[in-house]
């Protein structure tokens, strides 16, 4: 899968799990993901490397939509919309 | 022979009610906390309900108590976990010279990585300054760290007033709370801090286990990489039995919070009272902002380790400085800090109460402490004829 970047995606819940390992980042996706409404972005900001294939991955076993990645000097902003009931 | 046990700052007694919460988790429930069938479960239900009662101790969310293996891990984790995760920020850390030894060792470790760590000084009292604060912070500081309470002098640092200064600056602010925490109320809404470290055995629970306070959205970098375990803050299969033990010892150090304040309070006014007929013998640390069950003194002309032994032969255990400095006969770091001249530390030595000690103990240790001071200044070369003590000024660390 070609990862996207994108800039200024605003989102409806925010996660930051900066510093907290892995698989933190599936964990928690898969915990707010169920707190949204349908069409609703979830950004999650996390400083693990790995989450640039399981997030995409995660989205696409699930059905959800993989938005982007911003990049920051120290973390990285993953952007998932949610698109299942 | 008796034992009088007044070194509560170097451990507790287990409390039998901590105990009884923890034999289970000996035995049968044996489970690991991340298991999904049912014996995991009972044991991640326990680690939740422990947390749940640690976070009720300090008016914190469940979820912002990391459970680490020691107050010293948690202050580890604390300063050097917070300063890395901030390195992009700056690279300044401001720390007191009156830390326990697991603050000042983080920091010098830090200082190897390429901070740069101010030790602020502190009063003769061992209070840090909140104005001194506000002037040591520059652009680069991201961490500072100020014990609550002094386990050497039992001075309480005006906490609340120091993190309202690291805020106004945006800094992150950390406090060793591993004297205070269920000792006397520590509340972190109220104290404004961002991290706060805990131990179990000062609260009548297990040694072998401690706490993170980590305030939401506070970054910090893992000391111990692995799994999932403590919200993926600190790696390592969860120690049940002394999680359950904590999380015991928290509920109970809440419930009996006042009674055991009150009880310690009215034995070391009595032990204080009656130590201050002793020539030549001053009280270290706050004499009123200090712990109600600690007693800490500087004895002229002898040391220590003398007067510690001797109590221990009459079966009074007391402390000469922390338990650290103590061992290594050094002089403690947090008494020099204070201005106490070299010699004059080397006689120290720390009473501290708890709930199991009564006045009859107290007057045990009145009636023999006196006669072990004059025991060790008669062989003491230096009892007639006094110290010179250079530096030396009147308002220098007398507490009273």
């Amino acid at each position: 899968m070609t990862l996207k970047f994108v800039e200024g995606i605003k989102a409806d819940v925010t996660a930051d799990i900066v510093y907290m390992m892995c698989p933190m980042h599936l964990l928690k996706l898969d915990e707010l993901i169920r707190e949204l409404d349908k069409g609703q972005v979830l950004e999650i900001m996390t400083d693990y490397d790995g989450a640039m294939e399981d997030i995409p991955a995660w989205c696409s076993r699930t059905g959800n939509e993989f938005i982007g990645i911003e990049e920051t000097e120290e973390y990285y902003k993953f952007y998932i919309r949610k698109l299942t009931d | 022979m008796k034992m009088c046990y007044f070194d509560h700052a170097a451990t507790n007694p287990l409390h039998p009610e901590v105990l009884e919460s923890m034999m289970p988790f000996f035995k049968e429930e044996f489970g690991n906390a991340l298991s999904v069938y049912d014996l995991g479960m009972h044991a991640r239900e326990a680690v939740e309900h422990a947390r749940a009662e640690v976070a009720a101790l300090i008016n914190a969310k469940p979820g912002t108590i990391v459970f680490t293996s020691s107050g010293v891990e948690a202050n580890n984790f604390a300063l050097r976990g917070a300063a890395i995760a901030r390195k992009q920020q700056g690279n300044h850390v401001i720390v007191s010279k009156a830390e326990h030894h697991s603050v000042l060792n983080s920091a010098r470790f830090l200082e190897k990585q390429g901070f740069v760590v101010t030790y602020l000084p502190v009063d003769n009292h061992g209070l840090v300054a909140p104005d001194l604060l506000k002037k040591s912070i520059i652009n680069e500081t991201v961490l500072i760290s100020i014990t609550h309470a002094s386990r050497e002098i039992g001075t309480v640092e005006p906490i609340k007033e120091l993190s309202a200064v690291a805020k106004e600056r945006g800094v992150a602010f950390h406090t060793d709370a591993i004297a205070s925490t269920g000792n006397i109320p520590v509340d972190v809404q109220d104290l404004g801090v961002d991290m706060l470290s805990m131990t179990g055995h000062q609260m009548y629970g297990p040694k072998g286990i401690g706490a993170l306070y980590i305030r939401e959205g506070t970054r910090i970098a893992p000391l111990i990489y692995g799994g999932i375990q403590e919200g993926g803050r600190r790696a390592g299969t969860e120690n049940v039995a002394y999680v359950v033990g904590m999380g015991r010892a928290a509920q109970l150090a809440r419930e009996e919070m006042n009674d055991r304040m009150e009880h310690v309070r009215k034995l070391r006014d009595r032990l204080v009272q009656g130590i201050a007929g002793i020539p030549n013998v001053y009280l270290t640390g706050h004499p009123e902002n200090r712990l109600p069950n600690h007693a800490s003194f500087v004895v002229e002309f002898i040391e220590g380790e003398a007067m510690l032994l001797m109590l221990a032969m009459k079966g009074i255990y007391t402390a000469s400085g922390s338990a650290c400095s103590s061992k290594a006969l050094k002089s403690s770091p947090v008494l020099l800090s204070l201005g106490v001249p070299t010699a004059l530390a080397q006689g120290s030595i720390v009473f501290t109460l708890g709930r199991g000690n009564t006045e009859e103990e107290v007057d045990f240790a009145l009636a023999e402490f006196p006669q072990i001071v004059s025991k060790l200044r008669a062989m003491s070369p230096f009892a007639n004829k006094g110290w010179d003590y250079g530096t030396k000024n009147d308002t220098c660390y007398v507490g009273g």
